[in-house]
């Protein structure tokens, strides 16, 4: 069962990448990208992650790629415009990405003493993971709160600093 | 019966789930190299980010450690304060340029 699921959802969550470089209007990416984000959920709860299950549907699936539709329809960013790429890219890019994913699949498949996944493997609960960080690493969760506060400040200063400017430009 | 087919109708082996992620996370790279779209191109650094998550899913699973959980808890507050950052300069040079094909965008390009 285990096996049959991860085969599938592990085939959306390909099936979504790869459609998210074959789509040529930033839109169709963005859908293919909630499609991964999705089965990755369920590849998690596969894992015994329940609570980063749910985070990664809210968070991600939900917040984040809202986020994404939200800012391509307002930019109305149309199709894009296929061209060669950067010289770069051509010559060290893609050799390296091959290299890099050969090299992990190989020492990945040969690797000793990893395990199995099972249904039957027990589930990490929620009461564990947040007795860990609430207690042992307070600090990190506080320090991430004010950086997510800092982010949404910079991100409002960004977005709205033509609004001021033409709003001083009026008096 | 043989061993290998007994193995695969019960489990999976965390292997396969280490190479997903890998495959995600170069995926993620080849899109961040053939895409010409400013907000794809940053779609590619979330599918990279999301690949990466999966890794640390699961060795959490196989040393059965909370830490690798939390870890990728924190990795979804930064992505999350990331995207919201990114987006906002995104709309900043949509502003400024009035394109998002980075070819046109190369200001600061040697």
């Amino acid at each position: 069962m285990h096996l049959i699921l991860f085969i599938v959802f592990a085939g959306f969550c390909l099936a979504g990448a790869v459609n998210l470089l074959l789509q040529t209007h930033p839109i169709g990416s963005a859908l293919s990208l909630i499609v991964v984000m999705t089965s990755l959920a369920v590849l998690y709860l596969l894992l015994g992650a329940e609570f980063l299950a749910a985070a990664q549907v809210i968070v991600y699936a939900g917040a984040i790629m809202v986020l994404f539709t939200f800012v391509v329809m307002l930019l109305n960013a149309g199709r894009e415009d296929r061209t060669l790429g950067s010289y770069a890219a051509r010559i060290v890019g893609f050799p390296a990405v091959v290299v890099i994913l050969s090299m992990l699949a190989t020492i990945l498949l040969h690797a000793q003493g990893l395990g199995t996944a099972n249904l039957s493997d027990g589930i990490t609960s929620t009461e564990e993971l947040s007795a860990e960080l609430f207690t042992k690493l307070l600090l990190p969760f506080e320090a991430t709160s004010i950086l997510v506060l800092i982010a949404i400040l910079g991100a409002v200063a960004l977005a709205s600093r033509g609004d001021g400017a033409r709003q001083k430009e009026g008096k | 019966m043989n061993p290998l087919y007994a193995q695969l109708q019960q489990e999976v082996p965390l292997s396969w789930y280490l190479v997903l992620s890998a495959i995600l996370f170069s995926l993620g790279v080849v899109g961040f190299l053939i895409k010409r779209n400013l907000i794809t191109v940053f779609m590619s650094i979330e599918l990279m980010l999301n690949g990466v998550n999966l890794s640390f899913v699961t060795f959490a699973h196989q040393w059965h450690a909370v830490k690798g959980q939390i870890f990728v808890f924190f990795v979804m507050m930064v992505a999350a304060a990331e995207a919201a950052v990114g987006l906002a300069i995104i709309i900043a040079v949509f502003r400024a340029r009035a394109t998002l094909a980075v070819d046109r965008i190369d200001l600061m390009k040697l």
